[in-house]
């Protein structure tokens, strides 16, 4: 037996604080509601005291932005292309720092956020600094930034999200109030410190954390001109509603019911790793996440088996191990949720399978898990699980698969596996999602545009269209 | 189950069409996830008691090797007793390889050791020669008391689609090792697709290898992370279809303890602890054996001793 000896990244280059304030102004400041505490998932350990924004806080962070909005919007793109790039240097510098910030708050294994959410984050801060001085050129004319952007984010990719938001906002002239998930508080708050560091003008940035209430303030106010929301469609809904009637413009990326489509002809070594890599990337907590499985009937068998033996060599424990590729589930609240679909998943008579697996005894932990005989009527194949939990479904024909893959109410991505390249290209013009991926998944870049069909919400982020959500086009 | 599949790959061999179409069929392999799936377990962190037993590990599994135009039997015979003795309590290599001249001077040093003698052959590193010469380069190996044979695919034909004479060589030159085991070396390389690896590995199995081996080492790119990734996938898949377990060498290019430790890294997850042991797994290198020493000091000491102190055979 070849055994890996614990490789724990070292927690000594990050320094968390008892308590942090809000970022308005510049400044960390306290704040008027009750503060609440942030854990780390996979030891239930209080890391810190988190102050909480209430619609007072609000009001005053989006002043100023409101203030700020006056200077940064005026600032030749040029000017505002410096400040990007340092900030994404910054990054970059203390990109190790992150990483263990990212893994300790959120429980996502310090290999992929030292190799997926950090690289990326510094990625999207270059590729819209880029844009600044160029946005002319963007073919939407002489278009002027929108004002102030109310955004708010998920847990799932905490910095991750909040570059994906804030460096488009900057980079086209506007100012920005946003509110970091309430798990997952502690890299927004450095990033905080990075626009100190940058010496970003104050109030060009606001950070207000806090619970949905805080959100929900940061939406309805009156001056912010711009909404943009990632999370589950149920909030979106909501604040489609609050938004509704006013003259703010808004984004959606909401949840996904991805299909990961498997042909027989298909690379099955590869697939099955695109398969594990779907489901399992960031213990499936991905919007896009493939969590459908449409193998074709002729290679289910193989695929399978070859599916299972993959999956029991996966190592779930400690984030901050380096070996480790399943964290813990960021809170209580997601772990119940999952624990309760999946159980419906056994109870509507689907096959339950997971690998023997140890799981720490402290700590929000879920094994990996397989759902073989699912059919669509199961709540396992129609809801978002939002966790390791794949089900997977069988089809017989090309047709079968894009009508199955499109039965959902959701649209944000799917994946198609064929070494057939013409079969790629009559699958993508047939899936209504966002992005289709071919002969890979969960593949990001700051070039590409993100975003959904249907109840996964509107507008995209990333790429040239991603300009388009933050000027008044 | 097992005889009947066994059949059916026998029948595989009927004819070139028949070759093609099974080769052909296997399924294809995607580069760009082959890759990835490598660089991901490359990225592995093997540390203090781990690290102990890969790099014990790493030296039982050597193939240490010598194959220059300049070998002597001096030459030989001072790599042969390094590889009995690599250091103090680190375990012996599995094999030295030489040319078929020279293994009468390695089985003369390594008698009763433990270390097996493996010889290239079949007019290596090329292959360009008649199958009269390879076999009779075989046979001249295999009398000089080689215990293994490492032989060359002809690449030229298997690019060209000429399945079945890379088949019949590789039957004849099995028929000419006796008892020797046989490596096929496949010199992926050359080959070029990850498609031609796989294919090539099924190829050399279907033949009665008893070893795929990545190159020969005088060839760039050699053993890659990728192309043994993808050879560990073939041995695992058929073993899974036939019952027979076939040993994987990958060779050329492996220099560091590193590199060594993520070739094992790749074997502990794509086939498991079958094939963790010299029997199923080597590593062919010349260099690589110092580093390993020089690491495994390093851990026990807390120190590293200069390049000095680690003997140049």
């Amino acid at each position: 037996m070849f055994e890996y000896a614990p490789a724990p990244e070292s927690r000594d280059v990050v320094d968390i604080k008892s308590s942090y304030g809000l970022f308005i102004d510049g400044e960390f400041v306290e704040g008027s509601g009750k503060p609440f505490k942030t854990i780390d998932p996979a030891t239930e350990e209080k890391l810190a005291e988190i102050a909480s924004a209430t619609s007072d806080d609000v009001d005053r962070a989006v002043q100023s932005a409101r203030k700020a909005f006056g200077v940064w919007s005026q600032l030749p793109g040029s000017e505002r292309a410096k400040y990007l790039f340092r900030i994404a240097r910054l990054i970059q510098e203390r990109a190790r720092e992150l990483a263990v910030l990212e893994s300790i708050d959120n429980g996502k294994p310090i290999r992929e956020s030292r190799d997926v959410d950090l690289p990326l984050v510094a990625a999207h801060f270059f590729y819209y600094a880029g844009w600044a001085d160029k946005l002319k050129y963007a073919g939407y004319g002489d278009a002027r930034p929108l004002g102030v952007a109310g955004q708010v984010i998920p847990w799932n990719f905490p910095l991750l999200m909040l570059a994906w938001k804030i460096a488009p906002a900057l980079a086209c002239g506007n100012t920005v109030v946003l509110k970091p998930a309430e798990t997952t508080p502690l890299t927004a708050l450095a990033f905080a410190e990075i626009c100190q560091q940058a010496d970003l003008p104050p109030g060009v940035v606001n950070i207000v954390t806090g619970a949905g209430q805080t959100g929900a303030a940061v939406v309805a106010h009156p001056d912010v001109n711009k909404v943009a929301f990632t999370g589950s469609t149920e909030v979106g809904r909501i604040i489609a509603r609050t938004v509704a009637g006013t003259d703010k413009k808004l984004t959606l990326e909401l949840g996904g019911k991805a299909a990961n489509i498997v042909f027989d002809d298909a690379a099955i070594d590869q697939a099955v790793e695109g398969i594990v890599n779907g489901i399992f990337f960031n213990q499936g907590h991905v919007c896009c996440a493939g969590s459908r499985l449409l193998v074709q009937e002729s290679v289910y068998d193989v695929v399978l088996e070859s599916l299972k033996r993959r999956v029991s060599t996966l190592r779930v424990g400690d984030p901050l191990d380096k070996n480790t590729d399943i964290g813990a589930i960021n809170s209580a609240e997601q772990l119940a949720k999952i624990r309760e679909l999946s159980d419906a998943g056994e109870a509507e008579g689907a096959a339950r399978w997971s690998p023997a697996c140890e799981l720490p005894a402290k700590g929000f932990w879920f094994a990996p898990t397989l759902f073989t005989e699912v059919a669509q009527s199961h709540r396992i194949a129609r809801e978002e699980i939002f966790g390791p939990v794949l089900s997977v479904l069988t089809f017989r024909t090309p047709a079968e698969a894009v009508e199955k893959a499109n039965n959902t109410p959701y649209g944000l991505s799917a994946g198609v596996w064929t070494e057939k390249g013409s079969r790629i290209l009559w699958m993508a013009d047939r899936l209504r999602a966002g992005v289709v991926w071919a002969n890979t998944f969960n593949k990001f870049d700051p070039t590409s545009p993100f975003g959904g069909y249907k109840e996964s919400g509107y507008g995209r982020e990333g790429g040239l269209r991603g300009l388009e959500a933050y000027l008044d086009v | 189950m097992v005889s009947t599949v066994t059949t059916s790959l026998a029948d595989v061999a009927s004819s070139n069409a028949a070759l093609r179409a099974f080769l052909h069929g296997l399924p294809g392999v995607d580069r760009v996830g082959a890759d990835q799936r490598a660089a991901m377990l490359g990225t592995r962190s093997i540390k203090t008691t781990a690290k102990a037993q890969a790099i014990d590990l790493a030296i039982s599994m050597v193939d240490l090797t010598t194959l220059e135009g300049a070998d002597t039997p001096g030459k030989v015979r001072a790599m042969s007793t390094k590889a009995m003795h690599p250091g103090e309590g680190a375990p012996r290599v599995a094999a030295v390889c030489v040319y078929p001249d020279l293994v009468h001077v390695a089985v003369e040093t390594l008698k009763g050791s433990g270390v097996k003698v493996a010889s290239v052959s079949t007019a290596f590193p090329s292959g360009r020669s008649s199958l009269e010469v390879k076999v009779s380069d075989t046979a001249l190996a295999v009398a000089a008391g080689a215990d293994e044979i490492d032989m060359v695919i002809d690449r030229g034909a298997f690019l060209s689609g000429d399945y079945l004479k890379v088949y019949e060589e590789i039957v004849a030159v099995k028929a000419a090792c006796g008892d020797a085991h046989l490596k096929v070396i496949l010199e992926t390389g050359e080959l070029a697709t990850y498609d031609n690896v796989r294919r090539a590995s099924w190829l050399a199995m279907i033949a009665g290898g008893d070893f795929i081996k990545t190159s020969t080492g005088k060839v760039q790119p050699a053993a890659t992370l990728p192309v043994t990734l993808i050879m560990l996938e073939a041995v695992r898949d058929f073993r899974a279809t036939t019952g027979t377990q076939i040993g994987v060498k990958p060779a050329g290019g492996i220099r560091t303890t590193k590199d060594a430790i993520k070739m094992l890294v790749l074997v502990n997850e794509t086939v498991g602890d079958d094939w963790l042991s010299p029997d199923w797994f080597r590593l062919g290198a010349s260099t690589l054996l110092n580093d390993l020493l020089m690491q495994r000091q390093k851990l026990t000491t807390g120190r590293y001793a200069g390049p000095d102190y680690f003997t140049l055979d």
